[in-house]
């Protein structure tokens, strides 16, 4: 069996549209995502693609004036049918923000809330889980010997890993990054996409990101979006080569975003 | 998996929180209604016009409580002449003239402590201090004294709350015109704090309005009708001072509910005026 | 030449009204602090001779007041007791329900009827503490009478419950404030990993709005140690140990309730309730403090 026979489309996207009020803000955008590699979304400011990240973990329920349409598939099974727990959607698919966000709690307890939220409660096992994540996150040896001290004591590099950790600990199977280095300076910005091509290994990732160059480097696949519009998506390397829709060549050239 | 109901333990944790967020919310809620609603229909059968513009006559054995509005608004307007002052003054050092961060922190912390001491206190060191040492006697003045130092952190902090919203540019583009600082001050930096100082005074009016155990050792209980001057010289209640001796020491109940009703609605016109102001200065300055 | 020193002096007079102008804010930036310290000087000069003359340990650990009988005596353990333990009680009502009440307003409650309820909390700060004696004199006091049946309801039972009352409204509003200055962030974090709304609020939003808290049940505290007015009007003011159906008199009403017709020993030993009723207060602040400022270095 060839490669593409064998990779499975981890999340099916079909006909989605998102009002916020009576602005309609996504599309029918049909995507799919492909288990263990890195999707980019790219587009330029208010396009949708952070709308559309939030709602493939219904992050977007928050708000209270939104409505949305069509289906989203995680495993084949629509994530907005009503009888779906939105808890256990979230541990299995994970997202990491902007701007880092750790918890006001010491390293430890950042990265132990999600197991602890699941029921895990054995010091022993939580020990475990903490150590593994910090690991896959690749700060364990900068934090091992301070876990007890609290995370905002963490340089802005340093934090947005250890939110990578405190994700990675419920041991989900997708990882939403919702431009997680644009609040970064350029060092820890190449140490976290270093650790996002590790992590496409065992995760499936879709990151979004407002730097093409970010998109060329890691990722398989890129997803183009405009004015809520999925304009066109595919290998990362045809869509910067040989963009088949104008659109989208506008964009990449840089005559407009 | 992702059909998979919640474990029971975190179903029943949110049940219980949902629970007791309810039941005490709706606590609340009903204990002020009931408290409203009892106040109301006790007090207003005992209001009447001639009850509001009357003294207490002996001879009649009617009560009227004209004197106690009196000197409720001779002590309220004596006290704000004196702490309003007093407080911009304050608060202007604090923001503008004051750059040692150790008189700062001193000044702050004194103000702090100020709130925090109890009522009786004030009306014991009120009576110690202006009855006694200056010779004022039991007097209005004494009591509207008393209660200016009680309230002169709230207008303290509003004032300096609005002062800092004055952007310093504002301050930067006058010194660099060569303006000297009290100049700045007052042209630049006074006219923006006037939110801050009116929101202060109704909050303490408020409090003013509510406050019994400062005035009773310093304002005394009588309730001679009298004109400002001569109010502020002699003793007298206020309409909470009047309550607690009508109610507790002479039983006169309907009296009593009838000052509370009055109390009640003037607390609540007093909130909403301090609402609409802060609505209408939050409205002025993001044009 | 003359009008090179006219310039001059005006110059100087200009310095002159500045510096002036400074004093003045300088004298008026420090009445804060002279207020404190002439209430300091004063309770502690009117305070300490009868603190002498009746003995320290007699006067905080004595348990008869007896001011104006025969053979007199001042001890005041009566007071600090009930003060304490009234404070306590009130606390213990008024906490949880202030804020699991702050929780829901904070978090989950509707826009209107979170500004209906904001409303409701506001009216109830605004209430005169005669007014809540008031009522707690004619339902309050009745009502524990024939509810648990005992010969007078004016109690500590009725101070604590009236009590808790009065504190609601400071241990809501500052708590709901500092609830709401948690930043999404750390919620929606929680949220995305799969924490339901209840679990984020109680154990992300609160633990981070832990100092806030703090100050508000610190309020509380200080708002209930300090109340008289209302206290005097239920709890039937005499000098006993403290017994919940007991007629118990607080720190505040033994000031109050003797004063108008206290002379000599006894009027000094009043002063010096009203002392050791500040210091009281000074320490429960100055505690606070401490720990607030040890959490604040703790943080970085």
């Amino acid at each position: 069996m060839t490669e593409n026979e064998n990779t499975k489309s981890i999340i099916n996207v079909e006909d989605l549209c998102l009002w916020y009020g009576n602005h309609q803000a996504l599309e029918n955008v049909n995507l799919k995502i492909d288990s263990k590699s890195i999707t980019a979304l790219i587009g330029p400011s208010g396009c949708g693609k952070s709308t559309f990240l939030k709602t493939l973990n219904r992050m977007n329920d928050l708000i209270p004036e939104v409505k949305i349409t069509g289906k989203v598939f995680y495993n084949n099974i629509d994530i907005y049918d009503p009888s779906t727990d939105v808890s256990n959607l979230r541990r299995q698919i994970g997202m990491v923000f902007q701007k880092p966000n750790p918890f006001p709690m010491s390293i430890y307890e950042n990265v132990a809330y999600g197991p602890k939220t699941h029921g895990i409660s054995s010091k022993a096992k939580l020990d475990d889980i903490v150590e593994e994540s910090l690991k896959d996150a690749a700060i364990w040896d900068e934090v091992k010997d301070r876990l007890k001290k609290n995370a905002l004591g963490l340089s802005g590099g340093q934090q947005q890993r250890l939110c990578i950790a405190r994700a990675l600990a419920v041991k989900p199977s997708v990882l939403l990054m919702d431009e997680p280095t644009s609040a970064l300076d350029p060092i820890s910005t190449s140490k976290i996409e270093e650790l996002t091509l590790e992590l496409k290994e065992k995760y499936s990732i879709v990151i979004v990101t407002h730097n093409m160059q970010q998109a060329v480097r890691i990722s398989d696949s890129t997803a183009f979006f405009l004015m809520g519009e999925l304009v066109e998506s595919g290998d990362t390397e045809r869509i910067f080569s040989k963009p088949s829709d104008k659109r989208t060549e506008d964009y990449i050239t840089g005559r407009f975003g | 998996m992702i059909k998979e109901k919640l474990s029971f333990k975190r179903r029943f944790y949110i049940v219980i929180m949902r629970a007791l967020m309810y039941i005490c919310t709706s606590l609340t809620a009903c204990l002020v209604l009931a408290l409203v609603v009892y106040l109301l229909i006790k007090g207003i059968p005992n209001l009447s016009w001639e009850f509001l513009t009357s003294s207490p006559s002996y001879l009649t054995g009617r009560i009227g409580i004209l004197p106690d509005i009196l000197n409720t608004i001779y002590i309220m307007i004596a006290a704000l002449i004196v702490v309003i002052p007093l407080g911009i003054g304050s608060a202007v050092y604090l923001t503008e003239y004051a750059k040692n961060k150790r008189i700062v922190s001193i000044i702050e912390y004194a103000a702090e402590t100020l709130s925090g001491i109890p009522s009786i206190i004030y009306g014991l060191v009120g009576m110690l201090f202006f009855c006694q040492f200056l010779g004022m006697q039991t007097s209005l003045l004494a009591g509207a004294l008393t209660l200016c130092i009680m309230n002169l952190p709230t207008i303290m902090r509003t004032t300096q709350e609005s002062l800092k919203t004055v952007p310093s540019s504002y301050r930067e583009g006058a010194f660099g015109l060569g303006a000297s600082r009290w100049r700045v001050i007052r042209t630049v930096v006074l006219p923006g704090c006037v939110d801050g100082v009116i929101t202060g005074c109704i909050l303490s009016i408020g409090r003013i309005l509510g406050e019994s155990a400062a005035l009773l050792f310093t304002a005394g209980f009588a309730h001679t009708l009298n004109g400002f001057v001569d109010g502020l010289g002699s003793s007298g209640s206020s309409l909470t001072v009047a309550l607690y001796v009508y109610a507790k020491e002479q039983g006169e109940f309907g009296v009593a509910f009838a000052i509370a009703t009055i109390l009640l609605l003037l607390s609540f016109m007093i909130n909403l005026a301090a609402e609409l102001t802060q609505r209408f200065f939050r409205r002025k300055k993001t044009i | 030449m003359n009008k090179r020193s006219k310039n001059a002096n005006n110059i100087n007079k200009k310095k002159l009204v500045e510096t002036a102008i400074h004093g003045v804010f300088l004298i008026l930036g420090l009445t804060t602090v002279s207020c404190v310290l002439l209430i300091t000087v004063y309770l502690v000069i009117s305070g300490i001779p009868a603190i002498k003359e009746i003995g320290l340990v007699n006067f905080l650990f004595g348990k008869t007041w007896a001011s104006t009988a025969e053979n007199p005596s001042f001890g005041i353990l009566p007071f600090i007791l009930t003060s304490i333990y009234g404070t306590a009680g009130a606390i213990l009502i008024g906490v949880p329900v202030g804020f699991m009440t702050s929780v829901y307003l904070a978090k989950m409650a509707p826009t209107k009827v979170k500004n209906i309820m904001n409303s409701a909390v506001s009216l109830l700060a605004g209430i005169p503490s005669v007014v809540y004696g008031l009522v707690g004199m004619l339902v309050l006091v009745p009502g524990i009478r024939r509810i648990f049946n005992v010969p007078d309801g004016a109690s500590l039972l009725a101070a604590i419950i009236i009590l808790s009352i009065m504190i609601l409204p400071s241990i809501i509003k500052v708590s709901v404030n500092a609830l709401e200055a948690v930043p999404k962030e750390y919620e929606d974090a929680s949220l995305a990993l799969g924490a339901t709304a209840e679990e984020t609020y109680f154990r992300v939003s609160v633990p981070s709005a832990k100092s806030g808290i703090a100050a508000a049940i610190v309020l509380g505290v200080g708002r209930a140690i300090g109340e008289s007015m209302a206290v005097m009007m239920v709890s039937g003011n005499v000098a006993n140990m403290p017994g919940l159906f007991e007629s118990v008199r607080f720190l505040t009403t033994a000031v109050a309730s003797e004063m108008s017709y206290s002379a000599g020993l006894q009027r000094q030993a009043l002063f010096s309730i009203a002392l050791v009723l500040f210091l009281f207060i000074m320490l429960i602040n100055a505690t606070f403090n401490f720990f607030l400022k040890r959490e604040k270095e703790g943080l970085v």
